[in-house]
Parts: structure tokens; sequence; C-alpha cells
């Protein structure tokens, strides 16, 4: 279970402090899947490396008796001058997994052939969310933690990512974000929505795709 | 993985990350090709003998009956310590910000990484160009294992902090780095490895020990050349600003903390 609670996060600016969450509570048990909508800036991608524990909040408290992966998102989380190899052997290493066992699936989901022997600023950004992914799931996580990268890739690569993530991997968590309403809807049980840092919560998907709509920017 | 993890938990991922990062980090600096890792201490071994023969050649040394080997090798080991301890400590996030995604790699872990691996560079290019020059017959063995040794982990300390107070810095200013670059030349002079403490007036001999190197430098020589030298030295004071600038440094990794914006 991870549990969010009053959490916010101020960032210093040019222009001063910025609030970029506002006392955002929330709690994700085993097998949930969130999904998260907001706007460019509304703060999503704060929150989710707040979940991940690479930031710290400003205030509140954020609890994690699961393991859960780092955010797979476009850029970070890898050494760019780095072989795919190399980082890859360096995040097992920091998670304490062998990576010799992490190989095989790595190399045969991420479908990177001799690529995974270059360094990873060679990527194009496709061939990078397809290294997280593999990464992570050979690291075998309680709860995946995923910041729009499923708007890389191609549909092969989306379905050989739900048959792992949703199909084979059903009793694990996962929180995912985006701007984009039905990528939620297709991948998420429930849903919040994040409006100027403030996160309204609902049950179902569909009311916070309305509510997602219906907001003022 | 859970939150409230227990010290013995918490001190094998600290090892665990400081483990990763030692590997990652000799990659990405030395490379695979041609020596690779050796750079690690040739680099600093080939400045210290290079510097050692210039001495012997041009004969600029004060007193004859000393082995002026010894004393270039002494001196510049412990200003490759404290120098590249804290130089690679300035700017060690910019280059490793996204690796901070991960969890259990906090900003301490690439500090110490760093300072560990210059301080392993350090010591096996002290080590290596000892065990040569004496086999050649160049230098004596030292003569107070234990005094050398002693001054070589005070030096070694007092190095580490100077890294744990610098890196944070840098994440206010860049122009910190700069600096300290600009004052590395500075410090030199007064960091004892150009000359010994015998040397200097006697009224001016107690002076040079405010300089905390100095006494880890005195601690080296004097242990190398035993009875024939006079070391002058205050090993309590090198340690309470070790301790001082330690504490100082781990004062401002949360504050820095707050300053690295990830990518």
């Amino acid at each position: 279970m991870i549990v969010v609670h009053g959490v916010t996060k101020v960032y210093g600016t040019r222009q001063g402090p910025r609030r970029v969450l506002d006392d955002v509570s929330l709690t994700v048990r085993k097998g949930e899947r969130l999904g998260i909508i907001g706007r460019n800036g509304s703060g999503k991608s704060t929150l989710i490396r707040l979940l991940g524990g690479a930031e710290l909040p400003t205030q509140g408290r954020i609890t994690r008796d699961m393991s859960v992966s780092w955010p797979l998102a476009f850029g970070g989380a890898f050494q760019a001058y780095l072989t795919g190899m190399d980082n890859l052997r360096f995040v097992c290493r920091v998670y304490g997994v062998d990576y010799k066992q992490a190989i095989p699936f790595v190399e045969e989901f991420s479908e990177l052939g001799s690529y995974l022997r270059e360094p990873v600023r060679h990527y194009s950004s496709g061939m990078r969310a397809r290294l997280a992914f593999a990464l992570s799931i050979a690291i075998e996580f309680d709860c995946f933690l995923i910041d729009e990268v499923t708007a890389v890739g191609d549909s092969r690569f989306h379905d050989r990512c739900r048959a792992e993530l949703f199909e084979k991997r059903k009793d694990r968590a996962l929180i995912l974000v985006s701007h984009d309403a039905n990528t939620i809807s297709a991948n998420c049980d429930h849903a919040a929505v994040l409006v100027n840092g403030k996160l309204h919560a609902f049950d179902g998907v569909k009311e916070a795709q309305e509510f997602y709509l219906s907001a003022p920017a | 993985m859970s939150q409230p993890a227990g010290f013995s938990r918490s001190l094998q991922i600290q090892f665990r990350v400081i483990g990763a990062l030692l590997m990652r980090e000799i990659i990405t600096r030395y490379g695979r090709d041609n020596l690779g890792f050796l750079w690690l201490f040739l680099e600093p071994m080939i400045f210290t003998a290079g510097v050692a023969a210039v001495w012997s050649v041009t004969r600029n040394f004060h007193t004859s009956n000393l082995s002026i080997i010894a004393f270039a090798v002494t001196g510049y080991s412990a200003v490759l310590l404290w120098r590249n301890c804290a130089s690679r400590c300035c700017m060690a996030i910019p280059p490793n910000v996204g690796l901070l995604y991960h969890r259990n790699v906090r900003v301490l872990d690439l500090f110490l990484t760093r300072i560990l691996l210059e301080i392993a560079a350090a010591t096996a290019s002290f080590a290596t160009l000892s065990v040569l020059f004496t086999a050649l017959g160049l230098m004596e063995r030292p003569k107070d294992m234990e005094l050398l040794l002693s001054g070589w982990l005070l030096l070694s300390w007092f190095s580490c902090s100077l890294g744990l107070v610098l890196g944070p810095l840098t994440t206010y200013a860049e122009v910190i780095e700069r600096l300290w670059h600009t004052l590395t030349y500075l410090i030199l002079p007064f960091s004892g490895s150009l000359f010994l403490v015998e040397w200097l007036p006697p009224s001016v001999q107690q002076y040079a020990l405010y300089s905390p190197m100095v006494s880890g430098v005195e601690m080296l020589r004097g242990g190398y050349y035993g009875s024939a030298v006079h070391a002058h030295y205050d090993a309590a004071y090198l340690a309470i600003c070790s301790a001082t600038l330690t504490l100082i440094g781990l004062c401002l990794i949360p504050v820095a903390v707050r300053r690295v914006e990830m990518e």
C-alpha cells in the first residue's frame, strides 16, 4: 500500500515560491490501477516523482509498504553516456537484483538487439521507454509508476506492455499519469484529476473523465 | 523495501548503492578501453614521479641528507588526496541527477562514492610509488609505519570532510567550483607539502600548524624519515578540524538536496 497524506510541494522560482501540489492525499493498494489525469503543468510529473521518492515533499508524508518502481518516464533514471547494458547492471545492483538473471528478459522484451551495447544517448525516446519498461518488469516491483510513457512506442510495444503488466502481473499496483483521458480509461480501474495542484478523486474513470473535460483550464 | 527500514537494512542498502555507484563511476570516468581503471592511479603516479624527477635533477632542496624522492612522494601524494577529493565533489550532482530517480540513490551517496574513489586512487598511487622507489633503491623503508598510516588516515578524513562541504556549496553557486580551483594554488604553499615545519623560523612554526593539512603531512614525513627529522604536528587539531567540517557538510547536504532540480 502507498499512502500519501496531505502532501504539498513548493518550488522556488524566479517569480517567488510556487505551490505545485496542494494538500494531496491518496491511497493505492496492491492490484489497484490508478490513473491521474491532468493538463500540462498541473503537477502530474511532480506527484509521480514524489510517489517514487526521487524528491521529498515540502509538507506531508508518504509511506510505502510495497516496492515501488522509479517513475518510468521519457528521461531520467539512466546515465546517457553508459550503454543500455551498463545501465541495466547499475539499476539491478541498486535494487539488489542479480543482473545476470535480468538480462534474458530485458533482451527479449526491449527488442533493442545490438543497441543494448550502445550508449543510451543514441536511443530514441521509444527505445528508452522500452529499456525502462523491460528493466522495471525484470526487477518485479509491486507497484509501477508510469509517466506518459505510453504516449511513445508503437502499437506492438503497447500490446507487449499490456500482456506483461496487465495480464501476467494483475496482482501488482499501477499508477499511470497522463494528459490523455483515453489512455487512463483504457488502462485504469479508477482515476483522479489534478487541477492546479489539487487532486480530485473519483471512484469510476468515467466520472473523472467528465470532470476533466468540463474543468476550466 | 518498506519505509521504516531498520538500521542494519539501511546500512545494507547504503553499501549496495555505493557499490553500484562505484562500478558505474569507474566505467564512466575511465572507460573500458586502453588502460581502463588503471588510470585511476597511473595519473597521480606520473604526476608524482615527474615532480620527484624535476626536484632531484634541479637539486632545489634545503637539506642534502634527506631523500628528495621521499619528500616529493609524501608531499604530492598528500596534495593529490585533498585536492582531488574536494574538486571531484564540486559539481558531483549535475551529471548524476538522473540517477536520483532511484529512491535509494541519495545525494550523500554521490559524494561518498567520489570521495572513496579518490582516496583509493591516492592511496594506491602513494603505495605503488613507495614500493617502486624503495625497490629501485631511491627511497628507504619508512621508519615509523604507525605514524605514517595515522597521518594518511587523518589526511583522508580531512579530504573527505572538505569534499562534503564544497560539494553541497556548489549547488548554491557554481562559481564556488571555479573559486576552489584557484584557491587550490593559493592553499598549496600553506599545505605543508613543500616544506618541513622545522625549516621555518621558530617564531613562525606555531602559526604554520594552524593549517590543518600541515599536521597530516608532518606525520607522513615523521613516519617516513623517523628520527632524521623533527616532525611538528597536532593530530588532535587535525581531527577536530575534520570532525567540524564533516558536521558542517552533513548539515549542508539536506539543504542542498532541496535545491537539486530533476530533469
